[in-house]
């Protein structure tokens, strides 16, 4: 089959091998600068596009269903980290925090909106891109600065996991606030999502450990088999009634626990890695290289504000926790980095054809904030010295 | 022997627990368990106590080796607790009869921790019961080995000790 293939198929392989190789030369010169590999995959969307360098013929139904996958595979590998316990107890040590991070992070957001004079469901969406934090870029930085031993940590996790479950519930309501017409619809759709979230969100607390023996095989191919198949299906149902699949995904994910959720991460990881890259550059082929430079100080601006917010609530959370200046610091920081979920929000906005200027924005501004918050939080510790020396402490 | 100040717990979501022990010296002591079985060692910064200053990783086999030399004879004791508390620790109990091959020899001789990774950690004779029995202990018909190991460890040493 594969070696008769004719027609478009060869070109689609060629295409697919360039954006791979391209997605593959990103990656290293991200790594050599000791950057997240985010921002290079969204330029390398970007200049691949239309109007881009190098524009894609074929292959782009099949990095269209592939960022689809990429998105289900980002969410459902989030939920696996986390069990259920971890994340109710969550809720409940950073509430306070958690409230106030909405407040900080999402008004900026908004406001900048409005002011674009956007209206407000594309106002709501920018909210969500400025709000949410990376979990992927935070955890990896963690990880890289040795950092996951320190007193603060516990408090930036506990941020991230509010963050992520804020999201499993406004992602439906802003999807559906997004394809809605009419006011009465909206409430329906509204409804019927998040009752939907509902149910997967008491299935998988309540009924965790019998979804994990059902789905555990000794073998990883039967592993991978049943949790990729049982996660696209019921994203996949979940998207007909009108509720992001990713979400779900996400409860899925949260369902699974114990061995067959660590043996899960394991097998998923390398998956993930490919189809995530493929999301990354197909939301930068959905944005016009060419709109971004114009929006280019808007973003800055907002990153400039959404830095400071996140800096500020990471701090406070921080020093809730008995944590002294440079642990406060270092908390705030690390928090900088937008990541997935901002891209994932806006993905959603473009596919609804909210507002053509928001792909532009989030584009920019994930650019800046995916790559500026991983460099900031090395200043942390000298800034902090600094700061007790001039004190004289 | 002065008590150990209180330890407390931390939960890491999606990484492990941690454990912080203040010691008597001053310094603070880290422990964190991954929940992939990996330990990690801390000690905190003394200028900025929040930060890890130093760190040691062991994969969960170079932890347990630790946990032995440090643990020594009090291994017996919380034995019994652990076995509730560790999925895939078994603890059995092995009835040495007259016609083992090594009654009559030593602990040594026998091998088990070698050849199965089971540790023998006390002997049953008669109402006499020999803690962390060492190398040089020798097997008498009748004797009960308590051991500790992964289930098919203990079945290869099941096999090993009433042959």
């Amino acid at each position: 089959m594969i070696l008769a293939a004719t027609g478009d198929v060869p070109v689609t392989l060629v295409e697919l091998g360039v954006v791979l190789l391209v997605l593959a030369v990103a990656g290293r010169l991200a790594r050599r600068a000791g950057v997240s590999t985010i921002p290079l995959y969204l330029l390398a969307g970007l200049t691949l596009g239309e109007g881009g360098v190098l524009e894609l013929v074929t292959a782009r139904d099949f990095i269209e269903t592939g960022a689809e996958i990429g998105v289900i595979l980002l969410l459902l590998m989030l939920g696996l980290e986390y069990s259920g316990e971890e994340l109710v107890g969550s809720l409940r040590t950073s509430r306070r925090a958690g409230v106030l991070d909405i407040v900080l992070n999402a008004t900026p957001g908004v406001a900048a909106g409005f002011l674009l004079g956007w209206d407000a469901t594309a106002a709501l969406f920018l909210g969500g891109i400025t709000y949410v934090s990376s979990s992927g870029v935070v955890a990896k930085v963690l990880e890289e600065l040795g950092r996951i031993g320190n007193r603060e940590t516990p408090s930036v996790l506990s941020l991230l996991i509010f963050e992520d479950l804020v999201m499993a519930v406004f992602l439906p309501v802003a999807a559906s606030l997004a394809v809605a017409s009419g006011a009465g619809e909206t409430v329906i759709d509204v409804a019927i999502a998040l009752a939907a979230v509902a149910v997967a969100f008491a299935i998988a607390l309540r009924f965790g450990d019998q979804v994990s023996r059902v789905v555990s095989s000794p073998s990883n191919e039967l592993l991978l088999l049943t949790v990729l198949g049982a996660a696209f299906l019921v994203a996949g149902g979940a998207e007909q009634v009108g509720a992001p699949g990713a979400v779900v995904a996400l409860l899925v994910g949260i369902a699974l626990s114990g061995r067959a959720a660590e043996r899960t991460r394991v097998v998923l990881t390398p998956l993930r890695d490919l189809f995530a890259a493929v999301f990354f550059v197909f939301f930068g082929l959905e944005v016009d290289p060419a709109s971004v430079p114009s929006v280019l100080p808007e973003a800055a601006a907002l990153a400039v504000v959404t830095a400071a917010t996140k800096v500020l609530i990471g701090m406070w959370a921080a020093r809730q926790a008995g944590i002294g200046l440079p642990g406060r610091l270092r908390a705030g920081t690390v928090l900088v980095a937008r990541g997935e979920f901002s891209i994932i929000l806006a993905g959603i906005a473009l596919a609804e054809g909210l507002e053509p200027e928001l792909g532009a924005v989030a584009a920019a501004y994930v650019l800046i904030m995916a790559s500026a918050g991983p460099v900031l939080t090395r200043f942390a510790d000298p800034v902090a010295q600094r700061l007790q020396a001039r004190s004289g402490s | 022997m002065a008590a150990v100040r209180t330890i407390t717990q931390t939960p890491l979501p999606g990484v492990g627990v941690r454990y912080d022990v203040p010691l008597s010296s001053g310094a603070r002591l880290g422990v964190l368990a991954h929940r992939s079985g990996r330990r990690e060692l801390f000690l905190y910064a003394v200028r900025d106590p929040d930060a890890v200053a130093a760190e040691v990783v062991l994969t969960p086999e170079e932890g347990k080796v630790v946990a032995d030399l440090l643990g020594g004879t009090e291994l017996v004791e919380s034995l019994t607790r652990l076995q509730q508390q560790v999925e895939g620790l078994a603890i059995d109990w092995i009835e040495l009869p007259a016609s083992s091959a090594f009654v009559d020899r030593t602990i040594a001789d026998a091998e088990v921790r070698s050849r199965t990774g089971v540790s023998i950690v006390a002997v049953l004779r008669g109402e006499e019961a020999h803690a962390a029995p060492g190398p040089d202990f020798r097997f008498a018909a009748g004797d009960t080995a308590v051991v500790v190991g992964t289930p098919e460890g203990i079945a290869t040493a099941t096999s090993l000790l009433t042959t």
